[in-house]
């Protein structure tokens, strides 16, 4: 074809135009939240080994106003991150039980399951 | 109902204008008219000069495609009465060039289908006297989804990633290699394998799950790229672990 033809630029801020794509760019960004609770937690890990004045210490920290609202936003895009992953995966994974396909809901619905399992687990270590 | 709707329609005339302008047109404002419709209704009573692609008028052809109201649609399935009281803006498929007001050019798009050869592929042909080659309704249902492709680009349009990154080979064509390779028939996933696993294969979908939602057939191209990670990566790890006899 021609040289003629018109190519639109693409603004940087397309992903803001449409619902579906700014959710999207938020998923994405979610991944970010999820490395920083991960860090996070690997801090209070580090502060229980080192006894009980390091531990008072993350506490006494994790009490400041900044570090309270940033968790609080990285806890919303944890939930975004979840929900969004889990009612993707049937896309992603077909699973069939003795030749019939395992309909979305049950794949979604077995996620949630899961997640409800570990974290009693969790639960059940943290507070016994 | 107003017995009128504007139309807010892109004009781009290569050899006059160095970018697209709008034209608005009014058109009457039917229950049972298209976007199509009134796309035909300006064409003949209006204004000749306006270019624009179309053939069947039944969701079939696939040619049809442009943004109406910065959606990518098949504008033989879109009612104008769903934008009433209007106007409505129509534009050409978006991430295309445009080569004169609504008309794309769909030379990439032609170029990459072929790259992953949508097509059968055969170890070893069979002889016409050994006659069909036969297919439980199970086998059929494995790709039949996929099969539902009607090349009308509109995944390409809706897509991101092909938008910011032309080399993607994008939704459409990994969605088309999938339907061959679970084709029962088929014995090509190697070959195509091959081409989809480069960067700018299904390693390029991000999973922003907008082709599907476009897709006016139901054919799920995100669900593809993303089953065909799925086994790119398992094939990855066969590669790494097993001796070559086993793969």
């Amino acid at each position: 074809m021609s040289d003629l033809s018109y190519r639109r630029p693409i603004s940087v801020w397309w992903w803001t135009r449409k619902r579906t794509y700014f959710l999207f760019v938020m998923r994405e960004l979610s991944s970010l939240f999820i490395a920083w609770l991960v860090l996070y937690l690997l801090l209070l890990i580090r502060a229980v080994d080192r006894g009980p004045a390091a531990y008072a210490d993350f506490l006494d920290r994790a009490a400041s106003p900044w570090l309270v609202v940033l968790n609080v936003v990285a806890f919303g895009f944890v939930l975004l991150h979840t929900v969004t992953w889990f009612s993707l995966t049937p896309q992603a994974m077909v699973v069939s039980v003795r030749g019939r396909r395992v309909p979305g809901a049950a794949i979604i619905a077995g996620q949630y399951a899961g997640l409800v399992v570990v974290s009693a687990i969790v639960y059940w270590l943290v507070t016994r | 109902m107003d017995d009128q709707i504007r139309l807010r329609v892109t004009r781009y005339r290569p050899d006059k204008d160095r970018e697209p302008t709008w034209q608005d047109y009014d058109v009457p404002l039917r229950e049972e008219w298209t976007v199509l419709d009134a796309l035909n209704h300006v064409k003949s009573d209006i204004d000749t000069t306006l270019a624009f692609r179309w053939s069947c008028r039944m969701g079939i052809c696939g040619s049809c495609g442009m943004n109406v109201e910065g959606e990518p649609r098949l504008t033989c399935a879109t009612f104008l009465s769903d934008y009433a009281p209007g106007p409505v803006r129509v534009e050409p498929l978006g991430n295309f060039p445009v080569a004169r007001d609504l008309v794309v050019d769909i030379e990439d798009f032609m170029e990459k289908l072929p790259r992953v050869k949508p097509w059968i592929i055969r170890d070893e042909e069979q002889p016409v006297d050994d006659g069909e080659y036969l297919q439980t309704p199970e086998e059929l249902d494995a790709y039949k989804q996929f099969s539902m492709c009607i090349n009308c680009m509109l995944c390409y349009a809706a897509c991101p990633v092909y938008g910011l990154d032309p080399d993607f080979v994008g939704p459409a064509a990994i969605a088309l290699a999938e339907r061959y390779d679970l084709d029962s028939r088929d014995q090509g996933a190697r070959e195509r394998l091959d081409v989809l696993i480069e960067h700018e294969g299904v390693y390029g979908c991000t999973f922003v799950g907008e082709c599907t939602r476009v897709c006016p057939k139901h054919v799920d191209p995100a669900g593809a790229i993303q089953r065909y990670k799925l086994k790119a990566a398992q094939q990855s790890v066969k590669a790494f672990l097993l001796p070559r006899a086993l793969r």
